[in-house]
C-alpha cells in the first residue's frame, strides 16, 4: 500500500552528489543510480496507456493501484537507443516536488535493476565536462565503484524538465504527426 | 491631543471603555482598574470642559456602579447600555441637540452611589431628563472615520485553528447576511432575528477564543444591536441593516485576508478595516431612536415581539455580553436535527477515490470468477456488489451540500446592484435545497454572478421603462435549480427586456465576428453571445442585451464539464440554463475503441452516434471531410490520426461516427467502435500532461487499464481551427 500520507525526503538536488545508498540500473547496458531515499517502489512492467501529443519520452499513464501516473522513458530521456521491453524491464515508482504543493508520484522505466550500492563521499566525483552534446541537466555527479562509473541522476529535475519540454511539440500543431507510441500497450 | 476638543476626547475614551468591556470576564480579568482609569479621566476632561450636568452625572453614576464592587453579568449589562447613551450625549452636546435621555431600563438601577452631590443638586437629574426630547434622529452625515490597520495573524496564531475559523466565520457570514436580508423586508420575523443574533454571538466568541480581540470588540457591537432590536427597543430600518452589513463586511474582508495569508502569501501584512466607522455607526444607529422599551409599544411596532420567545440559545438576559471564550468550538446547535461533523475535504476527497477503485476491483473480482462454477461464491459476489454500491452512493452523498449557500449570495448581489443602478429587483429563489457536489458549488458561483449582474445590469429596465412597457414596476430574477436526469439543471430567468437577434446579429458584424451575409437563425443568433470577443466593456450601454464577458461564463462553464444554452424572448425576457455534472469526480462516458487504444468521451458532449452511409461523407477540397447529420453538414475529424493511434479503421462505413458539440459548435469523431457507456472516476493526468489539450483527464477502466478521457470541447474547437486555416 504506497500511501501518500508516509513522507519520503527528497533527493539530494542536482549539484553535489551526497553519500549514501544508491539504486543502481541500466538503460541500455549503461548503469546509472537515484539516491535509494527518492524510491518508492519497484514494479514490472505493467500495461502503459499512451497520451498523444506528448513527447517520445514520456511513454503515457499506468494505473498503480488506482492511481493514475505518468511514465517516462530515461532511455528516450536521455537520447538512447531503447531496446524493445523484456522480461527485466521495469519500473521506478519514485515522488517528486508538485507544483501545488506537496509530492506527486513519478514513474520511470528503465532496463533493469541491479542492485542497491552505498557510496562513500570518496566514490563521489563531480559532472565531468563531456562536451556541448550531452545533457547533463539531470546528472548531479558520477560515481566510482568496481572498476565502473555509474552516472548519477536526479528524477527531481528530470520531473521538472518535463512540462517544458513538452510545450514545444504540444504547440507545432502535432496532430496527424504526433509521436507514434501506440504500440506501447502491452 | 492637545488641540482636538472635549467631546472628541470624551468619545475616544468612551471607545476605550467599549472595547474594554467587551473583554470583561465576570469568572476572570473583570478589567475594572482600567474601566476606573478611563472612567477616571472621563470625569475629569468633563468637568474641565463644563460638559452638561446630565453627562457629568451619567459618568459620575458610571463610575459609582464600577467603584462598587466587581464587574458582574448585571454591571456589565447596565454598562453595556450606557456607553452608547454616553457617546450619543456626548454627540448630542458637542452639535448643539438636545441630549438624549437617559435610558430608561437603566432607570430603575441608577441608585447613584457616592456621587458628588454637587452633581446631584444640578437641574438633569438622570430621572427628570428621561422625560426630555429624543434626540435628532437624522443628524447631518458623519464623516467616515480612518480605518483601522489591523495585523490579520497575530504572532503565535495556531493556523490549524485559525483555518477552522475562518471556516465556520464564512457559514457563519452567510447566516447573517442572509438573515438581515430576510430581515429588511420582515423586521418582525423574531425567528431569523434570533439566528442572526446567535450567529453574531458564536463569531464573537470564536474570535474571542482566537484572541481576535477587534474583531470580537465589532461584534459585540453589532451585537448591541441586535440585542436591542431583539429586546424590541430598535426596529431594524435601512441605517440598521446597512450597519449591520458593514460589520459583516469587515468580517468577511478579514476572513479572506486571513485565508489568503494562512496559504502563505502576503504574511504579516496589514489589513486596513473600517473598524471604528462601523462602531461610531452603531452607536448612531442606536442612539437615533428612543432607546426605551417603552417605544417596543410605540405605533412604529405595533406587534411588539416579546422578548419571552426566543429560543433557548439565551437564556439570561445578560449572558450574551459574557465572552464565551469556552463556548466557542460547539458552533451552530439549533441547525437541523442531525450533528455534523466537520472533514477535510482532502480527506473526502480520497475516500471518493478509493471507493471509485473499490467499484472497479470489485467489478474486476466478478469478472475474473467463473461465473456458473460455484452458486455460493456468487451469492458472496452479488453480496459485495451491493454494499460496494451503498458504499459508493454514501460516499457521493458526502460531497454533496444543497446549493443553497452559493444562491444566497446572490440576494445581496441583487439587492447591491439594484440600489446601484437605481432598479427595483426582485430576486426569487427556488430549489435551494437541491445538492450537487460541493466543488461544482464552489466553481459555478464565479459565473452565476456575472451572469446574474448581467441580467439586473442589461436585462431588467428602469422602472418607467417597464412601467411604459405594461410591465410592473419592480422586474423580477429568478433562480432556480433541479435534478434532471444525471445532472443539475440551474436555470436563470429574468423578465427584462430580452435579446434581439436582429441586433444581436448586427452587432456581431460589426465586430467582425461573422460577415453581413451570414444565415442565421435566431436561436444561433442569440448564441453570439457567446463569442469571444462580441462584447467589450466599451460598448455595454449601447447593447440592448447582455454580453459582457459571456464567453468567458461559457467557457467556466464547459470546464466543469457542464453546458449552457439561452432562450430569449424580446421585451418578455431572458433565460440562462446551465446543465452540470452531479459531481466533478465522476462522469458517464462513452468508451470508444481506436485502434488498439480506448477512450472516453463525456456522454454530456455526445449528441448521437451511428454508422455512416457512403453518401453521407463527403470530400470538400480544402475543407476536409463533412458528414450529413440529418441535412447539416458537420467536419468530421478521425480520431485515430487526430491522436496518431496507428491501425485505425480506415473506411468510414466500417466505422462509427460519434457527433460531439460544444456550445453551437459540433463535430464528428471518427471512431473504430463503441463499447459501451460506463460510469468513471475522473482523475486528473497531473502536471506532466498540464501542456497538452487534447485530454481532460483520466480514468480507470473495467480491466484496471487507464483510459483517457477526451475533451470534446477542445477537440471540436481544435479541429475548427485547423479546418478554417486549411480553408
Amino acid at each position: 500500500m504506497s500511501n501518500a500520507a508516509v513522507p519520503v525526503s527528497g533527493p539530494p538536488s542536482a549539484g553535489s552528489p551526497q553519500a549514501g545508498k544508491y539504486l543502481v540500473f541500466t538503460l541500455s547496458g549503461e548503469r546509472y543510480a537515484v539516491p535509494v531515499l527518492a524510491v518508492r517502489e519497484i514494479i514490472r512492467l505493467c500495461p502503459i496507456t499512451p497520451v498523444a501529443t506528448m513527447p517520445p519520452h514520456i511513454r503515457g499513464v499506468i494505473n498503480l493501484r488506482g492511481r493514475v501516473i505518468p511514465l517516462i522513458d530515461l532511455r528516450v530521456r536521455f537520447g538512447l537507443s531503447a531496446p524493445p521491453d523484456h522480461d527485466r524491464t521495469c519500473i521506478i515508482v519514485t515522488q517528486v516536488v508538485a507544483a501545488a504543493g506537496g509530492r506527486r508520484p513519478y514513474a520511470v522505466v528503465v532496463d533493469g535493476v541491479e542492485e542497491v550500492a552505498t557510496y562513500g563521499q570518496a566514490d563521489l566525483l563531480p559532472t565531468p565536462d563531456f562536451g556541448g552534446d550531452v545533457d547533463v541537466r539531470f546528472i548531479t555527479g558520477m560515481a566510482h565503484a568496481a572498476e565502473q562509473v555509474i552516472t548519477l541522476i536526479d528524477l527531481e529535475t528530470v520531473a521538472a524538465n518535463d512540462p517544458l519540454d513538452a510545450l514545444e511539440p504540444s504547440d507545432s500543431g502535432a496532430t496527424a504527426t504526433s509521436p507514434d507510441t501506440a504500440g506501447d500497450t502491452a | 491631543m492637545a488641540d482636538t476638543s472635549p467631546s472628541e476626547r470624551l468619545r475616544s475614551l468612551l471607545e476605550r471603555v467599549a472595547l474594554e468591556l467587551a473583554f470583561v470576564d465576570p469568572e476572570g480579568d473583570d478589567r475594572r482598574r482600567q474601566l476606573q482609569d478611563l472612567l477616571g479621566e472621563l470625569t475629569t476632561i468633563a468637568h474641565e470642559s463644563d460638559a452638561p450636568p446630565l453627562i457629568q452625572t451619567g459618568i459620575a453614576t458610571a463610575t459609582a456602579w464600577v467603584a462598587a464592587g466587581p464587574i458582574d453579568q448585571q454591571q456589565l449589562h447596565r454598562l453595556s447600555c450606557w456607553e452608547p447613551w454616553a457617546a450619543d450625549a456626548i454627540t448630542a452636546w458637542e452639535r448643539g441637540y438636545d441630549l438624549p435621555a437617559w435610558p430608561a431600563e437603566l432607570a430603575e438601577s441608577a441608585e447613584p452611589v457616592g456621587i458628588p452631590a454637587a452633581s446631584l443638586s444640578d437641574s438633569a437629574t438622570p430621572s427628570s431628563a428621561a422625560a426630555a426630547p429624543p434626540p435628532e434622529a437624522e443628524s447631518p452625515p458623519r464623516p467616515s472615520l480612518p480605518e483601522e490597520m489591523v495585523t490579520v495573524l497575530p504572532a503565535g496564531t495556531d493556523t490549524e485553528f485559525m483555518r477552522l475559523f475562518c471556516a465556520e466565520a464564512e457559514e457563519l457570514l452567510q447566516d447573517i447576511e442572509q438573515g438581515v436580508l430576510t430581515l429588511e423586508a420582515s423586521p418582525d420575523d423574531s425567528d431569523t432575528l434570533a439566528t442572526v443574533f446567535r450567529a453574531f454571538h458564536t463569531f464573537k466568541g470564536n474570535a474571542g477564543a482566537m484572541k481576535l480581540v477587534t474583531l470580537q470588540a465589532v461584534a459585540h457591537e453589532l451585537e448591541s444591536l441586535l440585542d436591542a432590536a431583539r429586546r424590541g427597543a430598535r426596529l431594524l430600518d435601512r441605517a440598521a441593516i446597512d450597519t449591520v452589513l458593514a460589520g459583516a463586511d469587515v468580517f468577511a474582508r478579514y476572513t479572506a485576508e486571513a485565508v489568503h495569508q494562512l496559504d502563505g502569501n502576503d504574511a504579516g501584512r496589514p489589513l486596513p478595516l473600517p473598524i471604528p466607522d462601523v462602531i461610531a455607526r452603531v452607536h448612531e444607529v442606536l442612539a437615533s431612536a428612543p432607546a426605551t422599551p417603552a417605544a417596543a409599544a410605540a405605533p412604529a411596532r405595533p406587534a411588539a415581539v416579546p422578548p419571552a420567545p426566543q429560543p433557548a440559545a439565551k437564556a439570561s438576559p445578560a449572558a450574551e455580553a459574557a465572552p464565551s471564550v469556552a463556548a466557542a468550538p460547539p458552533s451552530r446547535p439549533a441547525r437541523g436535527a442531525s450533528p455534523s461533523v466537520r472533514v477535510d475535504t482532502r480527506k473526502l476527497d480520497s475516500l471518493v477515490d478509493l471507493v471509485g477503485e473499490l467499484v472497479i476491483a470489485e467489478s474486476m473480482v466478478a469478472q475474473a470468477s467463473p461465473s456458473s462454477a460455484d452458486e455460493h461464491l456468487a451469492r458472496l459476489l452479488g453480496h459485495l456488489r451491493g454494499i460496494t454500491r451503498d458504499l459508493q452512493r454514501t460516499a457521493m452523498s458526502m460531497r454533496m451540500v444543497p446549493i443553497r449557500g452559493a444562491f444566497q449570495k446572490m440576494t445581496r448581489l441583487v439587492r447591491d446592484t439594484a440600489h446601484e443602478l437605481g432598479k427595483e429587483i426582485h430576486l426569487e429563489l427556488k430549489g435551494e435545497e437541491t445538492e450537487l457536489d460541493r466543488t461544482v458549488i464552489e466553481e459555478i458561483g464565479d459565473p452565476l454572478v456575472h451572469m446574474i449582474r448581467n441580467a439586473a445590469d442589461h436585462g431588467i429596465e428602469l422602472p418607467h421603462e417597464r412601467e411604459a412597457a405594461g410591465k410592473p414596476a419592480a422586474g423580477t430574477i429568478r433562480l432556480e435549480a433541479y435534478h434532471e436526469g444525471g445532472f443539475v439543471v440551474i436555470r436563470l430567468t429574468d423578465d427584462g427586456r430580452g435579446l434581439d437577434p436582429a441586433k444581436l446579429k448586427a452587432k456581431a458584424v460589426e465586430r467582425g465576428l461573422i460577415s453581413a451575409d451570414t444565415q442565421l437563425t435566431p436561436r444561433e443568433a442569440l448564441e453570439l453571445i457567446f463569442a469571444p470577443g462580441f462584447s467589450t466593456a466599451s460598448q455595454v450601454t449601447d447593447l440592448s442585451g447582455r454580453g459582457v464577458g459571456m464567453d468567458v461564463v461559457r467557457r467556466n462553464i464547459e470546464r466543469l464539464r457542464g453546458k449552457v444554452e439561452i432562450e430569449s424572448v424580446p421585451g418578455a425576457g431572458t433565460s440562462f440554463t446551465i446543465f452540470m455534472p452531479l459531481t466533478l469526480a465522476i462522469i458517464e462516458g462513452l468508451i470508444v475503441g481506436v485502434g488498439e487504444q480506448r477512450f472516453v468521451i463525456p456522454t454530456l458532449a455526445v449528441r448521437e452516434s451511428f454508422r455512416p452511409q457512403a453518401s453521407d461523407v463527403t470530400t470538400i477540397q480544402g475543407r476536409g471531410e463533412l458528414v450529413d447529420v440529418r441535412g447539416r453538414l458537420v467536419p468530421m475529424l478521425r480520431l485515430g490520426e487526430h491522436l496518431g493511434v496507428s491501425a485505425g479503421v480506415r473506411d468510414p462505413q466500417r466505422s462509427i461516427v460519434v457527433v460531439v458539440e460544444a456550445g453551437h459548435d459540433r463535430r464528428c469523431l471518427l471512431v473504430d467502435e463503441l463499447l459501451g457507456k460506463q460510469e468513471v472516476v475522473i482523475k486528473s493526468l497531473g502536471e506532466t500532461f498540464a501542456s497538452q489539450k487534447v485530454f481532460a483527464g483520466a480514468a480507470i477502466l473495467g480491466d484496471g487499464r487507464v483510459g483517457l478521457i477526451l475533451d470534446a470541447t477542445a477537440l471540436v474547437r481544435l479541429s475548427r481551427r485547423s479546418t478554417e486555416t486549411a480553408a
